[in-house]
C-alpha cells in the first residue's frame, strides 16, 4: 500500500485518504457557454505529467494538495492550500 | 513401509504416530508429516487426477505449488497435499475424480485426447444458438471440470491481522536470505526474516550440504534479539512504498519494510518427454525433501536425469537412502569428471553421457512409472528424478517492478530491479553455487544498510563463477504427444506449436488461448519451456518472448484471512438501552441501529398503526439522533451556507430555522436539512443521516478552495436528537420545567430557541417533517437519556408513545415529504421534485446554479407527484415498479406505503411532466406484469394546506 505524506499529520497509509481530483480552473458560471460548462463538468483532462491534486485525510478531514506523477505515480511533495494561494 | 531410519525425517517425529484417510482408506504418519508424504511413505504415490485426461499424478516438487497435489478437505478446497501437515482423524479426499481416485470413469478421457485440440471450448462451444454456452455447455463442463467443493457449512475459524514495522524485510531464509538477515541485524537493523517452511535453511535443510553451514548460520542469528523470524509465513505479494502481506496460518501481517531483500531461490523446471507426469517421476528437490525432511525413500529402483551438480548429488543422496540407482544420465556432453561424478562411479553408479530419456511407460492405467527409454534401450525402474534446470522465482521480484530477461550467453533467465528499496540476493540473483549464494546475501544487506544510513561499506557486485552456459533442453513433439509443458492445465508440446500456428505468437495471447500457466501453479513448472517453445515456433529469442506478467497474490490465499475479523460495525444512539427496554424491534439503518416499531413481531402491523394514530391524534416521540448535525460558525457563516444551499441564509434572522437544499455542481439534488441561526456568525445545520458524511467533507473541500472564514465542526454523534410531534406536543413541553416559551406566538413554526429542558440544555427547532405541531429537541448526547426520561414522563398524562422508523415513514410519506436518496437520484432536479420555492432567484451564485438553468432550458421530462391507489385493489404495486405512458416506460414509484390516516395505498412517483396535473390518470406495471390505472393527486395528502404543523 502506497504512503502519502499529510502536511498536518505525517506519513500515513493511502488508504487513510481521499482523493478529489486536480485542481482545475474553475470557469466564471455566468460567462461560460453551455457547450463549455457541459465541458467543465464531464471531461477530465488526463494527460501524461505531473498533477497537482486535492486529497483529503479523512480521520482530520484536513484538505492539502499533492504534486503526482501520473506516469510513475510518484507523489512529488505535498503542502497545505494556503501555499497555492500563495503561489497563484 | 517406505520410512528411512533417523537421522533422516528432520520434520517428523516418529514418537507420535497418527492416523487419518485418504479416499476413505485409513494411513498412519508421524506428527510434523504432510499429506503427501505420509502417504509416500504407505505407498501411495497417486494424489489425484489432472484436469484435462483424468490422468493419475502425484508428487512433483514437494514444495506446495504443484496442481497435481491438490487435496479436499472436509471443509476445505485445493489443499496443497505436500505443505498441509496430518492431524488425528484428518478425512483426505483426491479431487477432479469422477467415481475412485483409482476407478475414475473419466480416465477414457486420456483416449480421446486428439478430439479435444487447444481451444476446443472456443471452438466446440459457440453453438448451436446464442446461449447454447451459457444454458447447455458450462453446466456440462463444470461438472466435468473444476476443483474441490466448497463445503458452506464449514465452521467459522478465528482469523485475525497485525501490523508490522521493520527496517528491512527478508524474504526467504535459505542460505542468502539468512546470510542477508544476519548480516543487516548484526549490523543493528531492525530485521524481519520469513520463510514459508516450518525450519529456516532452505535447500541447506534438505539438500546434500554439510550441516556446519546450516548449524553455524542458525547460532548466529540465535544471538540476534532484532532479528524476527516469522516461519512457516507466506510473502504473498509486494506493493507500492514496500507494503507486504505475510500470511502466517490464519493470520495476516500488514507489514510496511523501508528495505526488502527477495532471496526466493530458483524453481526447478521439470524435463520435458512422452508420460513425463507419470507418479514416480519427480524434481530432484522432491526426492530430496523426501529423504532429509519426513525420511520417506521416494523408490526402490532409480533412474536418475542430471544436467547439473544437483543431480549428481541427489543420486548419491539417493544411494545413501537405500534406493538402488540403476543408471544417471547426463544429457551434457562429456567433459572434464568432477568429484561428484568420480565418487558416483566409484559406488558403480552407471553414467550415461549425451543421452536423455527419450520416453517413460507406467504400469498399468498409468498408474506409476514402469521403465523409461534412454538411447533407444528400455531400462525399468519405480523412480526417476529429474535435474535439468531452474528459473528464479520471478513472482515477487516482478511486481516489486524487476524485469524478466534471458541471458543467451549462460542460457539463463535473469532479473533486474530498477535502482530502490529492493534487492535480490541468492538464486533468484542468478547465483548457482552455494558460496556464492551465501556472499550474496551479506552484499545485498550492505546495500539496503548504506540507504538505511548504515555506515556499510557495499562491496561491488561479484559475477559469479557459474558462468559456464546451463544444459538446455531440445524440446520437440512426441508424434503420440502426452508430452506436458503445463501438468495443471495438460498442455503438451504441440498444442503450444498449434497455438503459434494459430497465429497466437505473443507469449500473453498464447497464455490465454492454451490456458498455459493459469492453473494453481502459475506457470512455475511450465513458463520457461513455454518461451522456448514459441520462441522456437516464431524464429524468435527467449529474450524477445518473456514471461505472462505475475500479479499477487503469490499463491492461494484464503478469503478469511483478507477477510479477518467478522465485526460488524454498528453505530448505537444513546437512547438504544431505552429503546430495549420498550421492547422496540430494532433494524439497521445503515451502520445505525435504529427501532423499526415498538412491540412483539406478532402484532408488528397494529403497532404501526397505533403509532401513526398516536401522532395525528395525541403525541409522539422519536428519535433522531441519526440525523447528521453540522455546526457552522465565524463571520463568513452565512455567505458560507449560501454559496453552499440553494436558498438565502445570509439574511435569515437570528432564531429562525430555513429549510436548506444541496445540489451537486451537475445541479442534482444531494442533500436537504434545515439551518437554525443560533447566532449572526453561528448556524445549527441537519443533513440526512446517510449524506453527513460527506456533506462534511464536501464543506471543507469548497472552503479550501473559497477561504471563508468560517469553522465546520461535525456534532453527529456529539449531539443527540428527540422529535416531539403530535397536536399535544405542546402540552407536554409545557409541562415540563424550562426556560423557553412553547407558545404559539413566542415560538412559531420555522423558528428555533436554546434553552433549558428538565435541567438539559437544548437547541429546539420547530419544523414539521410528520405534518403536525413537531419541536425537536437536541441536547448533548450524554444527557439524552435523562431527556428522554423526563419527556417521557411529562407525555404520559397526554397519552404519548414512542414511535419507530416505519410510523415515520408513513407520516412523512402521507405529507408529501421527499427522502433524499430514496425519492431522488442522480439527476433529480429541483424542478422535478417542484421545489422551485426552495432555490434562490436572487443569489448571484450557489453550487449547481448555472447547471440548473442550463438542464432547465433542455426541458423538463419527469416530475415526482403523489399517486393514490383506490381502496380495495387487489393488486398494489412495490417501490421501483415503473410509470408507463403509451407502453413505454417515463418513471417508476419512490416510496409506496398503507395510510391508515387515508385509507389507502399512497405513493409518490415520477411521472410523465405532462400528466402532472391534479386528476391526470397514470398506468403503473406491478410487479406481477399487471397494468393499473391510478390518479395524481395533490402532493401533499394530508392535510394540504399545513393548519396542523403551524398551530
Amino acid at each position: 500500500m502506497k504512503l502519502l505524506t499529510c502536511p498536518m499529520n505525517g506519513p500515513r497509509n493511502i488508504d487513510e485518504f481521499q482523493s478529489f481530483g486536480p485542481v482545475r480552473a474553475r470557469p466564471d458560471p455566468n460567462g461560460t457557454a453551455d457547450r463549455e460548462w457541459s465541458r467543465h463538468l464531464f471531461r477530465a483532462e488526463n494527460r501524461k505529467g505531473i498533477v497537482v491534486e486535492w486529497w483529503r485525510h479523512v480521520p482530520s478531514n484536513y484538505f492539502f494538495l499533492a504534486e503526482r506523477d501520473l506516469v510513475s505515480n510518484e507523489i512529488i511533495r505535498t503542502f497545505d492550500a494556503s501555499q497555492l494561494r500563495e503561489r497563484a | 513401509m517406505n520410512r528411512l531410519p533417523a537421522p533422516l525425517g528432520s520434520r517428523i517425529d516418529r514418537s507420535r504416530p497418527i492416523r487419518f484417510s485418504f479416499e476413505g482408506k485409513s494411513f498412519e504418519g508421524y506428527e510434523g508429516d504432510s499429506i503427501a508424504s505420509a502417504l509416500a511413505a504407505s505407498g501411495q504415490w497417486v494424489l489425484s487426477r489432472s484436469f484435462k485426461y483424468h490422468r493419475p499424478r502425484g508428487i512433483l516438487s514437494m514444495t506446495g505449488a504443484d496442481a497435481n497435489a491438490l487435496v479436499q478437505l472436509p471443509s476445505e478446497p485445493n489443499t496443497a497435499a505436500e505443505r498441509t501437515p496430518i492431524s488425528e482423524g484428518l478425512r483426505v479426499c483426491a479431487q477432479n475424480v469422477n467415481g475412485s481416485l483409482e476407478r475414475d470413469r473419466d480416465a477414457v478421457m486420456d483416449r480421446f485426447g486428439r478430439f479435444l485440440p487447444v481451444g476446443f471450448y472456443y471452438r466446440t462451444f459457440m453453438g448451436p444458438r446464442r446461449d447454447s454456452w451459457l444454458k447447455f455447455w458450462e453446466p456440462m463442463i463444470r461438472r466435468k471440470a473444476g476443483l474441490g467443493v466448497v463445503d458452506t457449512k464449514a465452521p467459522h475459524r478465528h482469523f485475525d491481522k497485525t501490523n508490522l514495522h521493520c527496517d528491512l524485510l527478508v524474504v526467504g531464509a535459505g542460505p542468502a536470505g539468512l546470510s542477508a538477515a544476519i548480516a543487516a541485524a548484526e549490523a543493528g537493523a531492525d530485521v524481519i526474516l520469513c520463510d514459508e517452511n516450518p525450519e529456516i535453511g532452505g535447500s541447506l535443510s534438505y539438500g546434500r550440504y554439510d550441516p556446519a553451514v546450516l548449524f553455524g548460520l542458525t547460532s548466529r542469528l540465535e544471538a540476534l534479539p532484532n532479528l524476527r523470524l516469522l516461519t512457516g509465513t507466506v510473502c504473498n505479494g509486494w506493493y507500492e512504498d514496500n507494503w507486504l502481506p505475510l500470511i502466517e496460518g490464519d493470520r495476516l501481517h500488514r507489514t510496511r519494510a523501508r528495505e526488502v531483500i527477495l532471496a526466493t531461490g530458483a524453481i526447478e523446471q521439470p524435463a520435458v518427454f512422452r508420460n513425463n507426469d507419470l507418479p514416480g517421476i519427480m524434481l530432484s528437490g522432491a526426492a530430496q525433501r523426501l529423504i532429509r525432511h519426513y525420511g520417506v525413500r521416494p523408490g526402490q529402483s532409480a533412474v536418475v536425469l542430471a544436467a547439473n551438480d544437483d543431480g549428481y548429488r541427489t543420486a548419491l543422496d539417493l544411494l545413501d537412502a537405500g534406493v538402488s540407482v540403476v543408471e544417471l544420465v547426463d544429457p551434457r556432453s562429456a567433459g572434464e569428471a568432477g568429484p561428484l561424478e568420480a565418487e558416483l562411479r566409484g559406488r558403480s553408479v552407471a553414467i550415461r553421457k549425451d543421452a536423455t530419456i527419450e520416453v517413460a511407460e507406467g504400469r498399468a492405467g498409468n498408474r506409476h512409472l514402469a521403465r523409461v527409454r534412454i538411447g533407444g534401450s528400455w531400462i525399468a525402474c519405480d523412480l526417476l528424478t529429474v535435474s535439468i534446470g531452474q528459473t528464479p522465482a520471478w513472482q515477487l521480484p516482478c511486481q516489486a517492478g524487476g524485469k524478466v530477461g534471458y541471458d543467451a550467453g549462460t542460457q539463463m533467465m535473469t532479473i533486474t530491479l530498477p535502482q530502490g528499496p529492493v534487492h535480490l540476493a541468492g538464486a533468484v540473483a542468478g547465483t548457482d553455487e552455494l558460496q556464492d549464494a551465501i556472499a550474496s546475501g551479506p552484499r545485498a544487506a550492505a546495500t539496503a544498510l548504506s540507504r538505511l544510513g548504515h555506515a556499510a561499506t557495499v562491496e561491488p557486485p561479484v559475477t559469479p563463477k557459474a558462468a559456464r552456459p546451463r544444459y538446455v533442453q531440445k524440446i520437440v513433439a512426441d508424434p503420440k504427444g502426452r508430452d506436458f509443458v503445463d501438468f495443471d492445465e495438460d498442455l503438451q508440446v504441440k498444442d503450444l506449436q498449434n497455438a503459434t500456428k494459430d497465429g497466437y505468437r505473443e507469449i500473453e495471447l498464447v497464455k490465454r488461448f492454451t490456458t498455459v500457466g493459469m492453473g494453481p501453479s502459475q506457470g512455475r513448472h511450465s513458463a520457461l519451456a513455454t518461451a522456448r517453445i514459441v520462441a522456437e515456433a516464431t524464429g524468435r529469442t527467449v529474450g524477445e518472448i518473456g514471461i505472462t506478467t505475475a500479479r499477487p497474490p503469490v499463491g492461494p490465499e484464503t478469503l478469511g484471512v483478507l477477510a479477518g475479523h467478522q465485526e460488524v460495525l454498528e453505530r448505537r444512539t444513546a437512547l438504544h438501552a431505552r429503546h430495549i427496554a420498550l421492547n422496540a424491534a430494532m433494524k439497521p439503518v445503515g451502520a445505525w441501529w435504529r427501532p423499526y416499531y415498538y412491540g412483539d413481531a406478532n402484532s408488528a402491523q397494529e403497532a404501526i398503526r397505533e403509532e401513526i394514530l398516536a401522532v395525528r391524534q395525541g403525541v409522539g416521540l422519536l428519535d433522531v439522533s441519526t440525523l447528521g448535525k453540522l455546526e457552522i460558525r465565524g463571520p463568513d457563516a452565512g455567505e458560507f451556507l449560501d454559496r453552499l444551499y440553494t436558498m438565502a441564509h445570509a439574511n435569515q434572522p437570528v432564531g429562525r430555522v430555513r429549510y436548506c437544499l444541496m445540489l451537486n455542481e451537475m445541479g442534482s439534488v444531494i442533500d436537504d436539512g434545515v439551518a437554525y441561526r443560533i447566532a449572526e456568525d453561528q448556524f445549527y445545520v441537519t443533513a440526512t443521516t446517510g449524506a453527513v458524511a460527506r456533506v462534511y467533507a464536501d464543506m471543507l473541500f469548497w472552503n479550501a478552495e473559497w477561504r471563508l472564514k468560517v469553522d465546520v465542526l461535525n456534532l453527529t454523534g456529539a449531539f443527540s436528537g428527540l422529535n416531539v410531534t403530535g397536536p399535544k406536543a405542546r402540552m407536554v413541553l409545557q409541562a415540563l420545567d424550562s426556560d423557553i416559551d412553547f407558545s404559539r406566538d413566542a415560538f412559531p413554526y420555522l423558528s428555533g430557541r436554546d434553552g433549558m429542558v428538565a435541567g438539559v440544555p437544548v437547541r429546539v427547532m420547530r419544523i414539521g417533517f410528520t405534518g403536525e405541531l413537531s419541536y425537536e429537541l437536541h441536547c448533548p448526547s450524554s444527557l439524552a437519556p435523562s431527556l428522554w426520561d423526563a419527556v417521557m414522563a411529562a407525555g404520559r398524562p397526554h397519552g404519548l408513545r414512542p414511535y419507530g422508523l416505519e410510523a415515520s415513514r408513513i407520516l412523512r410519506l402521507e405529507k408529501g415529504h421527499i427522502l433524499i436518496g430514496q425519492d431522488t437520484d442522480a439527476i433529480t432536479t429541483p424542478d422535478e421534485l417542484g421545489f422551485g420555492w426552495a432555490v434562490s432567484k436572487k443569489k448571484p451564485f450557489f453550487v449547481g446554479k448555472r447547471s440548473i438553468e442550463m438542464r432547465a432550458r433542455l426541458g423538463q421530462t419527469r416530475k415526482l407527484v403523489g399517486l393514490k391507489f383506490p381502496a380495495g385493489s387487489r393488486n398494489i404495486p412495490g417501490e421501483s415498479c415503473l410509470v408507463l405512458r403509451g407502453g413505454a416506460p417515463v418513471g417508476q414509484i419512490t416510496s409506496i406505503g398503507y395510510s391508515p390516516s387515508l385509507e389507502a395505498h399512497i405513493a409518490l412517483a415520477y411521472v410523465h411532466v405532462d400528466d402532472q396535473a391534479e386528476g391526470s390518470r397514470v398506468t403503473v406495471k406491478c410487479r406481477d406484469g399487471e397494468l393499473l390505472e391510478a390518479p395524481v393527486v395533490a402532493h401533499a395528502f394530508f392535510d394540504p394546506t399545513n393548519a396542523r404543523q403551524e398551530m
